[in-house]
Parts: C-alpha cells; sequence; structure tokens
C-alpha cells in the first residue's frame, strides 16, 4: 500500500480532505491510497441531465480529483423530475451553470472542468484524452455510438448507463480486453422504431438509480476494486425490482474493437443512425392551421370537429374536448370520421397531429388540418390557465 | 415451455405482458411462436426479409445467442429467453425525423411529440 510519502505531491491530502474523507480512509479497500487514488482521477461526463446528475453529485462528493462536464442545454421545468443537480431556481439557466454552483458548493476541493458544447466527431478525441474514464449520460443513440468508438480509440473506459420508463442498463465499456458497446449492439435501431425518454416517459427516479451504478463503476474502476461490469451487462426493472445480468463478449468481428477494425477515427454519428434533421419537420407540409384561426371558427360557432390524436393519460392532463382518437388505433378507427366535415387534429406540439393529418388526407380526407404547434400552443397563446406538460 | 421476457419498449405489442410462455424447441421457434400470438411484434423483431434486427439481442439464460447455435440453440426445460433491444435514453433528446409514410403502422404507434 502506498504511503503519503509516495503519492503525487498534488494528490496529498490537506487535514481538511481528510476530515471530509474519513468515512473513506477508515475502510481498507478505499484507505489514504486509494483516497488518493481518486483525487488524481480525472472523470469525464457527458451529460448533465438525468443520469449526469447523481453521477456528477455522488463523484464529487467522493473526491474525484477532476470532474468534467460536457453540456450544452439550458434547465427547463420538466427536467426536474429527475435531473436532482437543478433546482426550480435553476429553470432557464445552462445546466453547466446550474450543476458546477452545486458542486462546488458541495465540494470546494474539485477542479471542475466545464465544457460548454455539443460532443462531437471533431472535439472527442481531443477531449476524451484529458481524462482517465468517460461516463456515459447521454440521450440518444448518435452521441452513444460516438462515446463508445472515442472511448475505444482513446484507449479509456467507457461507464455506460441507459434508461427508458422503468428500465434501465449498465455496464463498463472499452477496458483494455473488454467488450465495446458496438460488440453488443452493432447497429442502432432505424429512426423511429425504438422511442426515446421525451416521447415514452422515465420513472424520475430511474436515471438515479442508474447513474449511481455507473458513480460505483467508476469509482471502482479508479481504486481498482471489485469486480466491475466490464463484459456484464446489467438490466435494471425498477417496476419488478429486479436486477438480472447478462453476459457480454468482445465481438472478434467488432469494426471498432475487433481483430479486423474497420473504424480507426470517428465518423458522421447523424449518418450512421439515420438521423437526417435534430428538428421535427413534420407540420411543415400538411394544410395546417393556427390556433389563433382555430380560436376565431370556435367562436364563431363554426362547424369544426376537433381530432385529438394524443393518447388518453395526455388527455386527462389537458385537452380541447375534442374526440380522442390516439395516433396508434387511427388506421382501425378512421370509419368513426366524416370525410365531409373540416377536421382539425391536434396532439401534444404537432407532430404526431401532422402524421395523422397526411394519413387521413391520404385516405380521401379532404377538409382536415394540422393544429400548428399543439395544444401547447394554445395555452401557450389562448389559454394561459391550460396546464403544460 | 420457454419463458419469453419482454422489455418494455416492445410491451405494448405484446398485450402489456412482461413475459410470455410460447412452445418451442429452439430459439428460433420460440420466437416463431411469440410473433404468432403478438403478430405487432414482428416488424419490431424481424426485418422484411424475415431476419431478426441487428439491434435486437436475444440471450438465452444469461449468455448470447449469437455465441451459442443463434436462432437453432437447443431450449431446455425452464430456459429464459431475454429480448433485449438497445435504449439510449438519459434526458431528453432531440426529437427524431420523419420515416416515410410507408412507416406509418410503426410510427403511428408510438407517441413522436
Amino acid at each position: 500500500m502506498a504511503t503519503l510519502a509516495e503519492a503525487k505531491p498534488e494528490a496529498v491530502l490537506s487535514n481538511d480532505e481528510i476530515l471530509r474523507y474519513s468515512r473513506h480512509l477508515i475502510m481498507p479497500e478505499v484507505g489514504m491510497d486509494g483516497q488518493q487514488k481518486l483525487k488524481a482521477a480525472k472523470v469525464l461526463c457527458i451529460g448533465a441531465g438525468g443520469l449526469g446528475s447523481p453521477l456528477a453529485l455522488y463523484l464529487g462528493a467522493a473526491g474525484v480529483g477532476t470532474l468534467g462536464i460536457v453540456d450544452f442545454d439550458v434547465v427547463d421545468y420538466t427536467n426536474l423530475q429527475r435531473q436532482i443537480i437543478h433546482t426550480t431556481n435553476d429553470v432557464g439557466r445552462k445546466k453547466l451553470d446550474s450543476a458546477a454552483d452545486k458542486l462546488k458548493a458541495l465540494n470546494p476541493f474539485l477542479n471542475l472542468r466545464m465544457f460548454e458544447t455539443k460532443l462531437t466527431s471533431a472535439n472527442a478525441l481531443e477531449l476524451f484524452r484529458e481524462f482517465d474514464i468517460v461516463a456515459d449520460g447521454t440521450d440518444n443513440f448518435p452521441t452513444r455510438y460516438l462515446v463508445n468508438d472515442a472511448c475505444v480509440l482513446t484507449g479509456k473506459p467507457n461507464v455506460y448507463g441507459s434508461i427508458f420508463r422503468f428500465e434501465g442498463q449498465a455496464s463498463v465499456f472499452a477496458t483494455e480486453d473488454g467488450p465495446c458497446y458496438r460488440c453488443l449492439y452493432p447497429e442502432p435501431p432505424p429512426p423511429g422504431l425504438v422511442p426515446s425518454c421525451a416521447e415514452g416517459g422515465v420513472l424520475g427516479i430511474l436515471p438515479g438509480l442508474i447513474g449511481v451504478i455507473q458513480a460505483t463503476e467508476t469509482i471502482k474502476l479508479i481504486l481498482g476494486q471489485g469486480d466491475s461490469l466490464a463484459g456484464r451487462l446489467l438490466l435494471v426493472d425498477a417496476l419488478g425490482m429486479k436486477f438480472r445480468e447478462l453476459k457480454l463478449r468482445k465481438n472478434p468481428d467488432c469494426p471498432v474493437c475487433g481483430t479486423h477494425r474497420t473504424i480507426t477515427e470517428l465518423i458522421d454519428y447523424d449518418q450512421f443512425c439515420g438521423i437526417r434533421g435534430q428538428e421535427e419537420p413534420a407540420g411543415n407540409d400538411v394544410p395546417a392551421i393556427s390556433v389563433e384561426a382555430l380560436k376565431k371558427k370556435l367562436d364563431a360557432k363554426a362547424d369544426v370537429f376537433i381530432l385529438d390524436v394524443r393518447e388518453p393519460h395526455e388527455y386527462q392532463i389537458c385537452n380541447l374536448k375534442g374526440y380522442l382518437i390516439p395516433l396508434g388505433d387511427l388506421a382501425k378507427r378512421v370509419n368513426e370520421l366524416d370525410t365531409s366535415r373540416e377536421i382539425v387534429a391536434h396532439c401534444k406540439m404537432g407532430g404526431r397531429s401532422a402524421k395523422a393529418v397526411s394519413f387521413l388526407r391520404r385516405a380521401g380526407f379532404t377538409k382536415v388540418y394540422n393544429l400548428t404547434g399543439g395544444i401547447l400552443a394554445w395555452a401557450d397563446r389562448i389559454d394561459p390557465k391550460m396546464p403544460k406538460y | 415451455m420457454p419463458q419469453i421476457q419482454i422489455p418494455s419498449p416492445l410491451r405494448q405489442y405484446s398485450g402489456k405482458q412482461a413475459s410470455v410462455h410460447v412452445p418451442g424447441k429452439t430459439v428460433g421457434e420460440a420466437l416463431a411462436g411469440l410473433v404468432e400470438q403478438h403478430p405487432d411484434l414482428k416488424r419490431h423483431l424481424y426485418t422484411e426479409d424475415g431476419k431478426l434486427r441487428a439491434f435486437v439481442n436475444v440471450y438465452v439464460n444469461d449468455e448470447d445467442m449469437r455465441y451459442l447455435q443463434k436462432e437453432a440453440t437447443v431450449l431446455k426445460d425452464g430456459d429464459t429467453i431475454s429480448i433485449v433491444p438497445s435504449i439510449a435514453g438519459g434526458g431528453c433528446p432531440p426529437l427524431r425525423a420523419l420515416s416515410p409514410l410507408s412507416l406509418f403502422r410503426d410510427l403511428a404507434r408510438r407517441q413522436t411529440d
């Protein structure tokens, strides 16, 4: 075991730090040696969101010396249900500023490195080289593959966590002999086939559960203690409260870490994942009506049939007293609609209802319009008392 | 009868069931039985030419079937098959682009606002 005299000068603990980390120092698995390893460690968290919140807080509390965070987002109200590093007062602030305040207050000994940028193929390698371990708290497939490939190419372990509704996955990828994310999933799903959290929802505690598992794995890697999740995929089902694990193997044919590598530099991950644009294009190419125009028609008692294509649980939150047919049921329930009437279809923001309008037009409806901006636009511009979600 | 574990993103296509018992001597037969019972699952698990999709991993107990005999892997009594699709969530992702209308049924079944 290393002694204080052997430690790198910058990793020597002050008396204040010794007191702060005393519950670590009296554990043989950490001890002075381990706490100095933590202080010397440099961990980069990708994202300061659901997974990034508990990750950064626990890593900061544990005394990881240098903590980097990459994020370019702003805190909004819908984040607060799970992104516990941010508070109500932070809404509208940059997530990095908000996170930095909490981390500095939590542990003034931290060396914080904040990167207000989107992680891209152009900056990832340079960024990762400055750190020892990368913790992936991202929320989309292109960035997942980018983080993985950049970790393999720079030789940095990728502490992985991912969530959906009430299920999560965690593992450690890209260790020296271990599998990488591409060994597990060589290809991403085509866009649209797997719903994201914004689409499918997520139980607020779930990123806490998975993010803390990521923090645990990160700290174990730094300490060199225990059995890491490398080579294992942990599946967490919060509803059944079941933890299962599956064996992961390094795929000899893996294009990025296998024996015959075809990916030796970072690629265009948006293209790889089939994303043609970050913004929702729907609604631009179908006949539409504004919320103001709809209000005018309703006030004039015009014959307008409002079709709500959201889900029943969304209808419960707020509605325009429209006729509810969830988009998924529209094809089989289309006969409930009258082709001769003027129909205004709406959803939450206009995406689903644009698909509904497009579908209905092809099915022979000629007087069907999409409510631009959906019920949120109505809440913003017509009825400020309406709850938004 | 083997039991197949359905992950939450796909439960909307399996009558909300988290696990399904289906007959089958091999993994391939059990999966065929599954999509016969729940036809809506088919396009999520298989490509149009009948191959299992690359982002859907199938495990027999804790072992990836790619490292067993794939769909020809023989099942024993009490074996559990798990379908493990890739998920990407971590926060609030950007919205995805639209697919062509031919995918309408796929798209229509998800919420995409």
